[in-house]
């Protein structure tokens, strides 16, 4: 293959290099050395001790764990499909309306996402308490038969969480959609108009697939956010009750600091990275997919 | 982080993934860079130095987790006595905050320069790795010539004992010295007893009749909030040492082998405990209600009886003053011999590495002698040793030191039950709120925690 003249050939890659450098010493080489530790049984004191594919053996073989990938799945449905739904709405309703303080309502919704999520755990936390503002609610709609401790409830403890997710993710996702929606060209509504389309129809023959990229990225960051949840967990739930709220992230914490089993987490931490790349490139492949 | 679109050929990422698998199989074993201390060897008795006024200029570091109100104060203090009574060391502190110091700590002792004095948390993850891993100081030459053996209950000191290969807890090498000590008992809110026309209880089936009477009464007879998980594992403790003998518990929660969650009396326990929920002794959805809102309630006049540590004294007797009261779980019998769970604050260690050991051990004992004793008291704290020789108001601080004093005198003290292992926290905090929401059966509940205890016991030799 002939190259354009003038263009420099292997010279390219030195331009590279700098940023390489940086990338490999605080990306790829602790990729790197984690993969390595998670090979060994190490309490991060003493000298380790190889064992191959023992960590990841257990793992597997850890009910425990695989409850806790399995509430990670569901958390997906909280994080990414829920806000996902919400934001098309939301998106769609907000792009057509021409509202008055567009701009306002879009900082409203985008509001939660500049929260820390610590500090969103701990609001919720009070409003989920048994004589917090959610119960406080129900009684006063003569609903008090449904009232409980909501984060201490076996069955309500993961939605109850999830739901925390779908509030903070919900801006997000709203935002990255109408971004992508007041791009399509005003012409393709009309002519979808005058070909006598109705608003749904509308929706889903022309907006639907326009915002195909946004909703591969959006998708994107919910996914993994709802992935690695840690500090949403540890604040609220600690992982209980009983073990129905444990997720991943909480695991490589808890078993690296606090039980130091530091080869353990490592395998846990580097599968989540494995399971987390495979959904990632999954959506995007789908998503390419569609466009071309 | 979203991933690249840019069409990257196969052999990029081959290349990619052989470096990074090169680069794990080539690099040294983890932990290699700072190769195990050989596990230091017992000095005798003679061959410490005492005299830290003739130890010429020395600058010790010491880590400690005292950030907080009375805790800050004394040590404080402490601090500026010893540096003005011994001119010649110098103290350069650390203080962290009890989880911050815990996941810092780690690192910290498996560098080359530890710091010399740490605050190390008791458990096995913590100090018995530490131990295993030959970064602590035994302290049984220092404690001969001090004299912290006579000073302080053996009860108390155990806490701070391992093997010297770690495996064995509570008992062995003393690695560690208190100042202060914690109890769990029966916080009590005295005018609610008494409009209830009650007395303090005196012996246990008293104690169980006045939660019956004041659920009668229409009060919350007990407070608790467990969604921390931990906290009922107080609660539980209390119950199971009216049924279980102390040294049955103190083997559990030690993790040796020779005992067993499965025994009748733990079933009794276990069913007792259940009762209270069955019964609306607690208030409904304490699985889902914080530890400190439960705290903060009680306070405020929510709840007749809160069983808690002695941690909770300055706070409750801001909020209740006189109306407080403190107990240790009654016995059978009025009189009969106190046990209950406690232990001890973190205790302050010498770390394998430091180049001062007599320093560091003149100035632990400094900040744990008679006169440190009387600081840890003006400033709020339980002192863990001469506690009965301290004078305090009458009201529920006296509660609270009569209570510890007796309790250690006596030898009452049983260990926290997540001792027992390194997971036994977690399991144990889990199973509880599996039992008390009714989602595992008292069996099941014990055969969890039996399976967890068993396999660590028998592993560990």
């Amino acid at each position: 293959m002939g190259r354009p003249p003038g263009e420099p050939g292997r010279v390219a890659y030195l331009y590279l290099l700098p940023a390489f450098v940086v990338y490999a010493v605080f990306l790829l080489y602790p990729i790197g050395r984690a993969v390595q530790i998670s090979l060994y049984d190490w309490d991060g004191l003493t000298l380790g001790r190889w064992v191959g594919l023992d960590n990841y053996a257990a793992i597997l073989s850890d009910e425990r764990l695989r409850a806790g990938f399995g509430h990670a799945l569901v958390l997906i449905v909280f994080y990414a499909v829920i806000p996902l739904a919400i934001g098309l709405t939301l998106a769609a309703i907000l792009n057509h309306a021409q509202v008055r303080g567009l701009g306002f309502f879009r900082t409203v919704v985008f509001l939660p996402q500049v929260v820390a999520m610590v500090v969103v755990a701990v609001a919720w936390r009070r409003v989920y308490a048994p004589d917090g503002t959610l119960n406080a609610l129900l009684g006063a709609l003569g609903l008090d038969g449904l009232t409980r401790g909501w984060l201490g409830d076996h069955t309500f403890a993961l939605p109850a969480v999830g739901v925390v997710g779908t509030w903070f993710e919900s801006g997000l996702v709203t935002v990255l959609l109408l971004a992508g929606m007041s791009r399509v060209p005003a012409e393709l509504y009309e002519a979808a108009r005058l070909d006598g389309a109705g608003a749904v129809r509308e929706f889903f023959a022309v907006t639907l697939p326009s915002v195909r990229g946004e909703i591969a990225v959006a998708l994107t960051l919910t996914v993994i956010a709802a992935l690695r949840t840690f500090d949403l967990v540890y604040v609220t739930t600690r992982g209980g009750p009983g073990e129905s709220t444990s997720v991943p992230s909480f695991e490589v914490y808890h078993r690296a600091f606090g039980l130091g089993q530091v080869g353990s987490a490592a395998a846990i931490g580097v599968t989540l990275t494995v399971v987390i790349f495979a959904i990632s490139f999954a959506i995007n492949r789908l998503a390419d997919k569609g466009t071309t | 982080m979203i991933m690249g679109r840019s069409p990257r050929g196969p052999r990029t990422s081959a290349v990619l993934a052989a470096g990074v698998l090169t680069l794990a199989a080539t690099a040294c074993a983890p932990g290699s860079s700072a190769p195990p201390a050989p596990s230091p060897a017992k000095t005798a008795a003679s061959a410490v130095r005492t005299d830290a006024g003739a130890l010429g200029d020395v600058t010790l570091t010491v880590w400690d987790q005292e950030v907080r109100g009375g805790q800050a104060a004394q040590m404080k203090q402490l601090n500026a006595a010893f540096e003005a009574k011994y001119p010649n060391i110098r103290l350069k502190r650390v203080s962290r905050s009890f989880d911050d110091l815990n996941t810092t700590l780690r690192l910290a002792l498996s560098g080359n320069e530890p710091p010399d004095v740490v605050e190390a948390n008791n458990g096995r993850s913590s100090m018995g790795q530490f131990v295993k891993a030959g970064q602590l100081l035994p302290l049984d030459a220092y404690a001969d010539r001090y004299g912290w053996k006579t000073r302080y209950p053996d009860s108390v000191l155990r806490y701070s004992r391992y093997s010297a290969d770690g495996k064995v807890f509570g008992d062995g090498n003393l690695y560690g010295l208190p100042q202060v000590g914690e109890v769990v008992g029966v916080f009590y809110n005295r005018a609610k007893l008494t409009k209830l026309g009650l007395e303090p209880p005196k012996t246990w089936a008293d104690f169980q009749a006045a939660l019956e009477k004041a659920k009668a009464g229409g009060e919350v007879p007990m407070q608790l909030g467990n969604l921390d998980k931990w906290p009922a594992i107080h609660v539980f403790g209390t119950v199971q040492g009216r049924h279980v003998p102390a040294d049955q518990i103190s083997t559990l929660a030690f993790g040796r082998k020779g005992a067993s969650w499965t025994t009748p009396e733990n079933v009794k326990a276990v069913e007792e405990l259940v009762g209270w929920v069955d019964k609306g002794y607690f208030e409904q959805g304490f699985n889902g209600q914080g530890y400190d809102p439960a705290w903060q309630a009680f306070g405020k006049g929510k709840g007749v009886f809160l069983i808690a540590g002695t941690w909770l004294l300055a706070d409750l007797d801001k909020a209740l003053g006189k109306d407080l009261g403190f107990m240790l779980p009654p016995g059978a019998a009025a009189g009969a011999p106190p046990v209950t769970t406690g232990g001890t604050g973190l205790p302050f260690a010498i770390t394998a590495k430091s180049p001062h050991p007599d320093a560091a051990a003149a100035y632990i004992d400094f900040i744990t002698n008679a006169d440190a004793m009387k600081v840890l008291t003006s400033t709020g704290n339980l002192p863990v040793a001469d506690t009965a020789q301290q004078t305090v108001q009458a009201g529920p601080q006296q509660d609270v030191f009569t209570a510890f004093g007796a309790a250690t005198k006596e030898n009452g003290l049983v260990p926290y039950l997540d001792y027992a292992t390194p997971t036994f926290a977690d399991t144990l905090g889990a199973a509880l709120q599996d039992l008390l929401a009714k989602k595992a059966t008292p069996k099941e509940f014990l055969d969890t925690l039996e399976k967890d205890y068993k396999t660590f016991a028998e592993s560990n030799g």
